[in-house]
């Protein structure tokens, strides 16, 4: 493993006013930019990302560089680059990080990125409530036209580019790829059928990569230090270099830390963010969002045959596996965007649950009716069993309806949300049997909360 | 009566039709900016949008009414969204929706009696690290308690948006580990102030680390 204490996509965070141009060029912005347009192929800066295995870091984690493989542009086609930042994945605030502190990494990351994929402009769709963070990356991309890196001849080569930032108006769904490039044609921002895939038929009609901000904010990282090297940064193979991680919940030290792929969510928890509040036992973990599975972790790998992937971790706690695209598939959920909720003993599972899924129902686009009403009927169910109107065939009727959504609608919503719903109901059956017993006792909800605040600031 | 942008705006939208190969396209972008100038999508701005872009209004509508960020109603001066997803009531978040419901003096979805405010319930604001949080027209405040909140509604009311995005606005996360708490942290110099989130000096490879 390569020198893991070089910040690498943070490295300009610190920067005093790193969002000026200038700052960020004294700290090295744009040299591999101007680099890559004046002597690297596209070809070839199209094979180092791939080389670097991105997973795509907006919570699917499909490889970036085959993802730029499935272009096959006509000879009339303008190819446009989409950057998803949409960020609104409960649980996620990377993103944000990025267009507030370092924007210029993103545009550097974007020239280079449009340069190898043959494209002329990139839309960055930035979530409507990040106000603060579209003025910012107003000024700075103002700022490289100004020095001459967008335009007709950025850097001086013949290969116009220019990046607009396109606000969103408070839509989850507009995270979903498709649906972004309906909103970003200014319609509804409801999901398209697939295929045609965006590389086919994206914005416009036009073949289109979509991808997320971290993504694209690695590329300057990866052209310079080479795809291989960058890969090897990670700790697993097949899922490369580093990331930012994210911790909320009741831990110590809430907030955004750069590491290598494959850390543990244990060393997440208790060496980067401090430990659980209090000291506390940890009882649950939502390890990406709030679409990926609950993990608990008194739960142990079962994997007791040396083929199963994740046999290395035979009889370990599920938060000792590393974090990883396909060693958290393998282990049933999903790594997300790698921004992690923590909770502690006191929290109740049917609560947490309902206030994940009373958000998937406000998010829901009412497209496909599964998913518009599934989502709904979750909520009721879960409303009945908080409040103690719930009936013991309760439970199972949470799984049905979630069998029901999962795959029978037009994006991944529904799963996102059965996912979730089906781990909660797995991991902590006795709490929603409870429940429906009992209702919730009367102090779960709210004095939480209260004491939450007073032990924070104590 | 009709509704016209003012001519700076104006040379906005041609410049954002610039931007796209489709006309439509500039819908949202040009929604906005009515918005900001109307404080809401009126019927008089769907028309002017319509014809703007050469767009029915029906089609305009149907946009307005998908996204939560476009009122077809009025609404306060100042609005103000409590985030109540799950990272933000782990630390709090209902304890500080019913203090902004008594403090205002309505309850969430509604607008205070003097048009000060209007309280809306927010889904996951994307400042998950810093919770509990509520935005305020366009800045986030984060790292809230009851105190700081009120100091900030108070800010508000007495000195105006300004001066309470200057004192209280909060933005980027990343950096040295927070120890006090934040009530008695001295204010951000400038509205681009970076108020620092957290990262543990001993964490073995964690980098990044500027304390």
């Amino acid at each position: 493993m390569s020198n893991p204490s070089k910040p690498l996509l943070t490295a300009r965070y610190g920067v005093a006013e790193g969002w000026k141009i200038a700052n960020a060029e004294r700290a090295g912005a744009y040299r591999v930019a101007k680099r890559a347009l004046a002597s690297i192929e596209p070809a070839t800066l199209k094979n180092e990302v791939k080389k670097a295995n991105i997973r795509g870091r907006g919570g699917a984690g499909f490889p970036a560089g085959v993802k730029w493989g499935f272009l096959n542009p006509g000879p009339n086609d303008q190819v446009y680059l989409v950057i998803n930042a949409d960020e609104s994945e409960p649980g996620t605030f990377k993103d944000r990080s990025i267009m507030d502190l370092d924007p210029h990494r993103l545009i550097e990351g974007a020239i280079i990125s449009c340069y190898a994929i043959g494209s002329h402009v990139a839309y960055i769709y930035v979530r409507g409530e990040l106000a603060f963070s579209v003025a910012r990356l107003e000024e700075a991309i103002a700022e490289a036209r100004q020095a001459g890196y967008l335009g007709d001849r950025p850097f001086g080569v013949d290969h116009k580019i220019e990046i607009y930032v396109h606000t969103g108006a408070g839509a989850y769904i507009c995270g979903e790829e498709t649906a972004l490039l309906n909103s970003l044609e200014g319609r509804r921002g409801e999901p398209r059928l697939k295929p045609p895939f965006p590389a086919v038929k994206g914005v416009f009609g036009m073949p289109t990569i979509v991808n997320n901000v971290e993504t694209i904010a690695v590329v300057p990282d990866v052209i310079e230090m080479g795809g291989d090297a960058w890969s090897a940064l990670g700790r697993l193979p097949g899922d490369g270099g580093v990331r930012l991680y994210g911790v909320s919940g009741h831990v110590r030290n809430p907030g955004l830390f750069e590491a290598p792929v494959g850390i543990t969510m244990r060393e997440l928890i208790y060496d980067y963010a401090g430990g659980i509040l209090g000291d506390r036992p940890l009882k649950a973990v939502i390890p990406g969002g709030s679409s990926t599975p609950v993990l608990d972790p008194r739960r142990l790998v079962d994997a007791p045959k040396e083929d199963q992937p994740l046999h290395a971790w035979h009889g370990k706690s599920e938060i000792d596996v590393p974090m990883g695209v396909d060693t958290y598939r393998a282990l049933g959920t999903m790594l997300g965007t790698c921004c992690a909720i923590v909770m502690d003993d006191t929290v109740n599972m049917v609560e947490a649950c309902r206030n994940l899924m009373r958000f998937y129902k406000h998010e829901s686009c009412g497209q496909c009716t599964p998913c518009r009403e599934g989502t709904g009927w979750l909520v009721d169910v879960l409303d009945n069993l908080c409040v103690g109107r719930g009936k013991p065939e309760d439970v199972d009727l949470l799984v049905n309806i979630s069998n029901n959504m999962m795959g029978n609608t037009i994006c991944a919503f529904a799963d996102g949300t059965a996912m979730p719903m089906l781990g909660f109901v797995q991991k902590f059956r006795d709490e929603f049997v409870d429940a429906a017993r009992n209702g919730l006792p009367a102090d779960v909800r709210h004095d939480n909360s209260v004491r939450r605040i007073v032990e924070r600031v104590a | 009566m009709a509704f016209a942008l003012t001519p700076e705006r104006e040379r906005q939208v041609d410049e954002i039709l610039t931007r796209y190969p489709e006309r439509r396209a500039s819908l949202l972008p040009v929604l906005w900016l009515c918005q900001r100038q109307n404080g809401w999508i009126s019927p008089e701005v769907v028309d002017y949008v319509s014809q703007r872009l050469d767009l029915s209004t029906a089609i305009v509508q149907g946009v307005v009414t998908f996204y939560t960020m476009f009122f077809d109603q009025p609404v306060g001066e100042n609005l103000v969204w409590v985030c109540r997803t799950l990272s933000c009531d782990l630390r709090g978040g209902k304890a500080i929706q019913d203090h902004l419901e008594n403090k205002l003096g309505c309850t969430t979805g509604h607008t205070s009696s003097d048009g000060k405010f209007t309280l809306l319930k927010a889904e996951c604001l994307a400042a998950c690290g810093q919770a509990p949080m509520v935005q305020i027209n366009d800045y986030y405040f984060e790292n809230l308690d009851v105190e700081i909140l009120d100091r900030i509604i108070d800010a508000h009311l007495t000195r105006g948006a300004e001066a309470a995005v200057r004192e209280f606005a909060t933005h980027a996360t990343f950096g040295a580990p927070r120890k006090a708490p934040i009530s008695t942290a001295p204010p951000p110099p400038s509205p681009e102030a970076v108020r620092l989130a957290s990262q543990p000096p001993s964490a073995p490879d964690s980098v990044g680390d500027k304390s």
